[in-house]
Formats: structure tokens, C-alpha cells, sequence
């Protein structure tokens, strides 16, 4: 064990990956030998040439589009995107084509890759560095959405990723990149898909959340113990498959549930969550599901005051757990 | 060394046989495409579209291929090239019947989307141009793997405009990628005519921007299609790149069967299309040539036709999926 980064999770999963399985190779712009505009791919180059991995044209919709084709040719593609905000491009690639592969062709063929992408905020990276994109895909059936928050995570859900027979869209919350630093296990390991992780145990109310937001609020849930309330905080990590039973259970314990999302708040993925609980666990609730999630606004600004005004920070989150435990 | 008497097929080094092997392949295409309009006319196959008038460069660019080696990333008028690289016409049927043992599918997709992985022929979708990328990514993945296979894609000329198409071009150029892209140019996406579609005659004229080999083919014409191709195929196996083939074709139908081209094509015009039928031109060649007897072609016709008979009885009986199935294979766990 030894204390890594987040990012260098993510390198760890895709050189030990590579290294296991000749079939893997990432491309996107950059990831070659500038090892991407973070440095994730920083170093692969070098270890295993440039045909695996590959800088490509500065055209999304072909980085998927190809990647898409060499996954049916016997490979397993992992394609960087180099922004969330630039996959839009790709949307098509992704949702009509990766997603439906193997249900339009009644299961003869499948499409194995993985599609990275670094999202989210706080950074000020403005309107176009910063969005999350999450919910449109999480809305696609045929795609897995994952979002790792821990540097152990990242390793083992992205190695779980790039196994996976179908296509999985992985977001890293870039702010996390460099800032989540953490215990990451030597050697190979992976994190099944589908399973949330409680970070923290506790009896008022429950608190769901992935990428930052979910750093968010184990800080506000620190906050609160001060006051005699007890937050249970469950990271997600994979938004699908969605882990039901762990948000559910969480819920039938504590009889409040807090969402929280750094998305716009209508239609973010918050929204499915709280849809969930309020038909699965209405009467378990002692309170109204709450959402706390970024305003409907285009997105994020650039200038400080107003991007510390659309991201939910730990304050607006713990003063939101306050009341949602006084309700 | 050729001599003045030499006959075009002999330059290519086609034998007879093969003469008419692809001869009854175009001949089966028709035959299958007439009778599935047939069948939307008697109610029972809810949507068609059709490859009336592509026979030939289809035709011609299968025969270039290995099927189950090389790939084909398809577009919707593909019936006669998905026909003559190995699918049965009682296969195709299934799909205009939307039964469950439609291999393209299980009559998920419209029919004319194929996808059969025994002849790598890659599951297509409705949206114009994705197809093209990802025989690109096939090409890309042959290369890396160090695999002698050919990643052929099509396209008609609408598609061309589309920014998938030119992406792929760009990348097929960059690898130099065994790629070929044969863009069936029929004058019309849906209604749109080619003088609203691009500025130049042929799309051809773009492969040096792209840094890919380009070649403009009378696409009715089933030897120049042919020599064509083969000169592409075996660009694609010298490692020496990447080809675009734009081929001009006669659309004889309307787009689909939900189209009615009277409405925007005038009289004269669709009166001279069929001056332009690519299995008449190529039967005319093989009976000036002595290839086959007018008896040959009766005999051919019937059999295709006997053909097309018994494939639509079978799928006509074939049994439909079942509602229960809806949500299989979303994933590969269910």
C-alpha cells in the first residue's frame, strides 16, 4: 500500500492493463508522448509505443466512432476524451451506436470499450472545462456510467471497466485529479461495477453523492457530528448499474435522504435517485427527499464569485443536512 | 499481352464461371428487391428499401473480398453486396417479416439494416455516416494486430456531407489504413439532388485532400466496378493505403416505401434511368459474348425466382419474437 493521487490510479489501471492484455490501447488528442493535458497517459507512450498509444485528429465523434469499430475487431479500445464538455460530438457515436450494438444485433456482436473523460468544476475552467455530463448517459441503456472518488477507486473500477464486455463511460472529476490523495493496494485488483460504497456510517439521515460532491459531503458530514447529528454518506461510484439496494437500505435506516449533484439540479442524475426513493421507500421517509444540486443555469462560470455560486459547497451542504434533520 | 480481340472480362482474368456466379448474384438481388415491394404492397412488410440499380458495384465489390476475412461496415442499400458475401435470401426475408430468427437482428432494426457476424458484416443503425468511422477503427485494429483484412465500407452521395464521413477519410488517410470507402453516388439522398449535395461531379475528386487513393467508376458498369475495386483490394493488402470509390448508380426506386420520387424527380428523367439497369447492360454483355444463352438466362431467372419463393414461405411461416425477449441483450449479463 502506499499513498497515491487519484490520477495515479487511473495511470496504474491503464499501465498494468495494457501490460496484462495486448488487446488494450488508449487514444485521444494528446494522450501520446504528452501524456494527455492532466498526464494521466503520461509515460505509456514510452512503454508501449506509439500504435497503442495513439493521438488522434482533433474530432471526438471519430475517437469513439473509431474506437467503436477496433472493439469489434478484437480489441479493447480505451478513448479519452479530453474535456466532458467536448464529448458532445460523440454523443452520437456513444448513444446510437456503442449503446446499442449488442441489443440491435440480438446479442451477435458487442462493443468493449471504455470512454474516459475528466468533468466537473471548481477549477475555473468556465463554461466549457467544467461541466458534468453524467446524466445524459446514465439515461442511455447498453452504456455503464462509472465516477470514481478515491485514488483505490479509480484503479480498480477503471481495470473493471476496461473487462467489461460492454461499453462504460468513466468520469473523473478533474478537481480530484491531483486534490483526493489516498491508500491505493499494490497489484492487480478490481472493483465490481454496480456496488456503492458507504464512506461513512450514520442514523439521521442518509446522503448520496458521487465524484467531489461526495468529498463535499464527508465534510459536512465531519461538520455536523459536531452537533449531534449522525449523516450517513454513500458514494455511488457507478451510476449504472445503480446500486438500489445500498440507497435504499441507507434510506429505511435513517428515514431522510439528501442528494447531492453538481450538475444542474432538473433532470441531473439527483433526480432519478430521489425519483427512486420517493417510490420505493415512501414510507420509510420522515421527510421530503432533497436535492441540492447546481442552479438551471447554462454552466459554470468562469470568475470565482459566481463558480463558487453554482457549485454546492460543503457550507450549502451541511446547512441544508441541518435542516433536512430538523424537518 | 493483350490482343486486339482480347474481351474485357479475359483483361481482368475473370473466368466465365465467375462471369456468372455474379451475373445470378445481381440477377437473386433483383429478384429478392422486387418481391420485398411486393410483399409492402400486400401489407406485410411494413417498411422497405431498396438496392434496385446498385447491383453491380455491389456485386462486383464483394467478389474482391474473403468473406468472413475481410469487413464490411454496410449502408441500407446493401441487400445485393450482403447477398452475394454469403447471406441467404431466405435470411433477408426473415428480416422483412421481422421474425425472431432474422440473423441481422431478430427484427429489432427495420429490414435492410444488416449485421452478420459469421460474414463480418457489421451491425448497421438508421444514422448516416457513423458506419464509416467504425470501418475505420476495423482497418485501424488490422493494422495494429498485424492482420491481413480489408475493412470496406458504403455510403451514398447524401452521406458524404455528413462530418463522420469526412473524419474517417482524414484518418484513413493519416494510417494509411487497408480502407476502402465506395460512396454508391445515385444522384439523390432522399430528394435532395447531387447539385445540392456537394460542389464537384464526383466525390472522388476529394480523396487527394485526403490523402487517399480516389477512383470515379461508372457504377452500373459490373467490369469497371470490378477492375476498380480490385485495384483498391489490393492497394488496401500492399499496405499501401486507403481508397474512396465513388461509383455513379441509378436509383430506380423512390428512397423507401415511404417515398414517392414522382414527386420531385420529372417523367423524362425516371424513364432514362432505366436505360441505365446495371443487370441489362451486363447481360447484354455476357449474351454479345456467347458467356451465356439467351436458354442460360430463362434458367437463371427461374432459379432465382424459385429461390425467392421458398425464402418467403419459409420466413412468411417462421415464428415472430416474443414480447418477453424485449429486454435481452441490453448487456452482455442480460
Amino acid at each position: 500500500m502506499a499513498e497515491k493521487t487519484l490520477l495515479q490510479g487511473i495511470r496504474e489501471a491503464l499501465g498494468e492493463e495494457m501490460e496484462r492484455d495486448e488487446r488494450v490501447w488508449v487514444l485521444g488528442e494528446d494522450v501520446g508522448k504528452k501524456g494527455g493535458v492532466f498526464l494521466v497517459t503520461e509515460g505509456l507512450y514510452d512503454r508501449f509505443g506509439e500504435a497503442r498509444v495513439l493521438d488522434t485528429p482533433l474530432a471526438e465523434s471519430s475517437i469513439v466512432g473509431v474506437a467503436i469499430g477496433a472493439a469489434m475487431n478484437g480489441t479493447l479500445p480505451v478513448a479519452e476524451i479530453q474535456f466532458a464538455d467536448f464529448i458532445h460530438p460523440a454523443f452520437d457515436q456513444i448513444v446510437s451506436e456503442a449503446a446499442r450494438i449488442r441489443y440491435r444485433s440480438n446479442g451477435d456482436f458487442s462493443c468493449p470499450l471504455v470512454i474516459r473523460a475528466p468533468f466537473g468544476g471548481g477549477v475555473h475552467g468556465g463554461l466549457y472545462h467544467s461541466q458534468s455530463v453524467e446524466a445524459y448517459y446514465a439515461h442511455v441503456p447498453g452504456l455503464k456510467v462509472v465516477i470514481p472518488s478515491t485514488p483505490e477507486d479509480a484503479k480498480g473500477l477503471l481495470k473493471s471497466s476496461i473487462r467489461d464486455p460492454d461499453p462504460v463511460m468513466f468520469f473523473e472529476h478533474k478537481k480530484t485529479y491531483r486534490l483526493i490523495k489516498g491508500e491505493v493496494p499494490d497489484g492487480d485488483y478490481a472493483t465490481p461495477l454496480g456496488k456503492a460504497a458507504v464512506r461513512r456510517e450514520g442514523a439521521s439521515l442518509s446522503c448520496f453523492a458521487w465524484g467531489l460532491m461526495a468529498h463535499y459531503c464527508m465534510q459536512a458530514a465531519e461538520e455536523l457530528e459536531a452537533d449531534g447529528v449522525s449523516v450517513e454518506v454513500i458514494d455511488l461510484r457507478t451510476l449504472k448499474p445503480l446500486d438500489k439496494e445500498a440507497i435504499l437500505g441507507s434510506v429505511r435506516k435513517t428515514a431522510r435522504a439528501l442528494v447531492v449533484y453538481e450538475d444542474n439540479l432538473t433532470g441531473g442524475f439527483g433526480a432519478e435517485v430521489a425519483a427512486i426513493i420517493a417510490q420505493e421507500a415512501f414510507e420509510h421517509l420522515d421527510a421530503p427527499v432533497v436535492r441540492v444540486a447546481a442552479p438551471d443555469v447554462p454552466a459554470m462560470p468562469f470568475n470565482k464569485p459566481q463558480e463558487d455560486a453554482f457549485m454546492p459547497s460543503p457550507e450549502r451542504i451541511a446547512a441544508e443536512m441541518r435542516k433536512l434533520a430538523a424537518y | 499481352m493483350a490482343t486486339a480481340k482480347e474481351t474485357r472480362h479475359a483483361a481482368l482474368g475473370l473466368e466465365p464461371d465467375r462471369l456468372l456466379t455474379m451475373y445470378r448474384q445481381m440477377v437473386l438481388a433483383r429478384a429478392v428487391d422486387r418481391r420485398m415491394w411486393v410483399l409492402n404492397r400486400q401489407g406485410k412488410a411494413p417498411f422497405v428499401i431498396s438496392g434496385q440499380g446498385h447491383e453491380a458495384i455491389q456485386v462486383a465489390a464483394a467478389n474482391c473480398m474473403r468473406p468472413g476475412i475481410d469487413w464490411l461496415c454496410p449502408y441500407y442499400r446493401d441487400l445485393p453486396f450482403c447477398l452475394a458475401l454469403g447471406m441467404t435470401a431466405r435470411e433477408f426475408m426473415l428480416a422483412v417479416f421481422a421474425k425472431a430468427d432474422d440473423p441481422n437482428s431478430g427484427a429489432r432494426q427495420m429490414p435492410s439494416h444488416f449485421g452478420i457476424q459469421r460474414l463480418r458484416i457489421i451491425t448497421s443503425s438508421s444514422v448516416v455516416g457513423t458506419q464509416v468511422v467504425h470501418a475505420v477503427g476495423v482497418a485501424y485494429a488490422s493494422k495494429m494486430r498485424g492482420l491481413d483484412e480489408v475493412s470496406v465500407t458504403c455510403i451514398g452521395d447524401g452521406g458524404t456531407s455528413q462530418g463522420d464521413w469526412h473524419e474517417s477519410m482524414n484518418w484513413a488517410g493519416i494510417h494509411k489504413l487497408p480502407f476502402i470507402c465506395i460512396v454508391q453516388d445515385n444522384d439523390y439522398a432522399i430528394s435532395v439532388p447531387h447539385r445540392l449535395q456537394m460542389g464537384v461531379d464526383t466525390v472522388a475528386r476529394r480523396a487527394e485532400g485526403y490523402g487517399v487513393a480516389g477512383e470515379a467508376v461508372d457504377g452500373g458498369d459490373l467490369l469497371a466496378s470490378y477492375e476498380a475495386m480490385r485495384r483498391a483490394v489490393e492497394r488496401a493488402r500492399a499496405g499501401q493505403g486507403a481508397t474512396l470509390i465513388s461509383a455513379k448508380v441509378a436509383r430506380f426506386t423512390s428512397h423507401s416505401s415511404d417515398d414517392d420520387q414522382r414527386r420531385y424527380r420529372p417523367q423524362a428523367e425516371l424513364e432514362a434511368l432505366l436505360r441505365r439497369d446495371p443487370i441489362e447492360r451486363f447481360r447484354n454483355y455476357l449474351l454479345d459474348e456467347g458467356v451465356v444463352s439467351e436458354a442460360d438466362d430463362e434458367r437463371i431467372q427461374q432459379e432465382c425466382t424459385a429461390e425467392v419463393d421458398e425464402a418467403v414461405t419459409g420466413a412468411e411461416a417462421a415464428e415472430s419474437p416474443r414480447p418477453e425477449d424485449l429486454l435481452k441483450h441490453v448487456y452482455a449479463d442480460g
